[in-house]
């Protein structure tokens, strides 16, 4: 099998999988419309407050919901022993981990980039912020399940290790925040918001070249 | 050709490393008391007052080269972290490992320093400004860092795992570097470049002695935990056993 077909394959069974469980794809976008609800009963419902952090909110909303899905990237497959088949596979586990990241991010991260600005509007963002917080949101969402994935990989031999994934992903998405963040508050404050987002397009093929063959390493590392 | 990079690689063995890290180990810590006894004394008590911190800038002499380490550790963590998933050697997955609870205690120091700093001259214990909250960050990546490595049990497998963690984070340090150079922020930017320092010489050179003290700690204090490391590792290993009955270790 050559290697794009390979990628196409894990692309489509992956995403197959995903489908068959329509409940888990809406628990990350259930969640973060859960959370935008608690924001207005803790702040006070003040609609200056609340448009004021409407931006920075959605990104810290967006790291927590990304957080959730991370589990299912890899966990199953290790379960069902179809990792360690794909470990012994002819073709490049860097390849195929990067079908694995695409369809977590086309079915957890997408619909976060696409609902999460919808909220924050709704919260009482600026409508001239959107689409700063939007194309932020789209060029930070595939780093999230990109660095998410490569932490996904460390802790997949490990016996309930949730709790362990979350404290190790966390510190790594700050740069996502603060790029993210800080274009909504450069457009908030009337500056432009090209380079903070320039700086997420920059992660963005940077994570495309070097987050599949750091998260092979940390498969083969975990499972080997 | 015999030259000494060609009988690098002799270093990727446990036996050998152990050795050469034993000579070294003296050496470094000799030069980590002399120079810190000298650098403590000259930036504690010779060096002149600020006019505007007054005694308070002393901390510096203490918070500045940990602040320094705190990257560089991580780095030198990198370099071993490289090393460890290309190569796989046992030596440079037991470096980058040893180095982790020394970086995490520098950065430790770091933050406690700072913020004792803090109080006199910006009336703070702390501030939500970018360095001090990357730098919080940095202590929770090395905490990552050594939590996975204890979580995992086979030595061999946490050192690999805990290293693609390593170059991961790695995207942190430019974070921290340029902080307060790209937000402006409460932390001033740095005094000291390669192009030339904008302190006083009366100051700035107890700083550097300061500096060459903790490379030489860390150096003696990161050998001496990789070489207790690869002992207990491989201490069903003939090497081992024979140092053991020589009475060596």
């Amino acid at each position: 099998m050559s290697a794009s077909r390979a990628f196409l394959a894990t692309l489509g069974r992956d995403l197959a999988a995903y489908w068959r469980r329509p409940g888990e794809l809406l628990q990350p976008l259930w969640f973060a419309a859960l959370v935008s609800t608690l924001l207005p009963l803790a702040l006070g419902p003040e609609s200056e407050r609340l448009a004021i952090v409407a931006g920075g909110f959605s990104w810290i909303a967006a790291l927590l919901a990304g957080l959730l899905g991370l589990d299912h990237i890899f966990r199953r497959d290790a379960e069902e022993g179809v990792l360690d088949q794909l470990l012994l596979a002819p073709v490049p586990l860097s390849l195929i981990v990067a079908g694995k990241f695409l369809a977590h991010w086309l079915v957890h991260g997408l619909p976060l980039a696409l609902l999460l600005p919808l909220l924050a509007l709704w919260l009482g963002l600026p409508p001239a912020l959107l689409p700063t917080l939007a194309l932020g949101l789209l060029l930070g969402t595939p780093l999230l399940s990109a660095i998410g994935g490569i932490a996904a990989a460390l802790t997949v031999g490990l016996r309930g290790s949730g709790i362990l994934l979350v404290l190790l992903v966390a510190p790594l998405y700050v740069p996502v925040l603060i790029f993210g963040a800080g274009a909504v508050e450069a457009g908030a404050s009337g500056l432009s918001p090209r380079q903070p987002l320039l700086f997420l397009a920059a992660g963005v093929f940077l994570s495309l070249a070097l987050a599949p063959w750091l998260a092979a390493k940390a498969l083969r590392a975990a499972l080997s | 050709m015999k030259h000494w990079l060609a009988s690098f690689h002799r270093l990727a063995s446990p036996p050998i490393f152990f050795r050469l890290a034993g000579r070294i180990m003296p050496w470094s810590l000799a030069l980590a008391i002399l120079s810190g006894g000298i650098g403590l004394v000259w930036g504690l008590v010779y060096a002149p007052a600020d006019y505007l911190q007054g005694e308070s800038v002393r901390i510096l002499y203490i918070h500045v080269p940990a602040a320094w380490m705190s990257l560089a550790i991580w780095a030198f963590m990198a370099f071993a972290a490289i090393a460890a998933l290309v190569w796989r050697t046992k030596v440079a997955e037991t470096l980058a490992m040893a180095a982790a609870p020394i970086g995490a205690c520098f950065t430790a120091i770091t933050l406690l320093t700072g913020s004792l700093w803090g109080r006199p001259t910006w009336g703070t214990y702390w501030v939500w400004d970018a360095r001090l909250t990357s730098e919080l960050i940095l202590l929770f990546l090395y905490l990552g860092v050594i939590g996975l490595y204890r979580t995992i049990e086979d030595p061999r497998r946490a050192a690999r795992a805990a290293s693609v963690l390593i170059l991961v984070g790695l995207v942190n340090l430019p974070i921290i570097r340029y902080s307060v150079e790209w937000w402006s922020t409460l932390h001033q930017p740095a005094s000291i470049r390669l192009s030339g320092s904008s302190i006083h010489p009366q100051m700035l050179w107890p700083l550097l002695v300061m500096a060459l003290a903790t490379k030489f700690y860390f150096l003696w204090a990161v050998l001496a935990r990789a070489r207790m490391m690869l002992a207990e590792n491989e201490s069903n290993k003939q090497w081992v056993r024979d140092l053991w009955r020589e009475g060596r270790l």
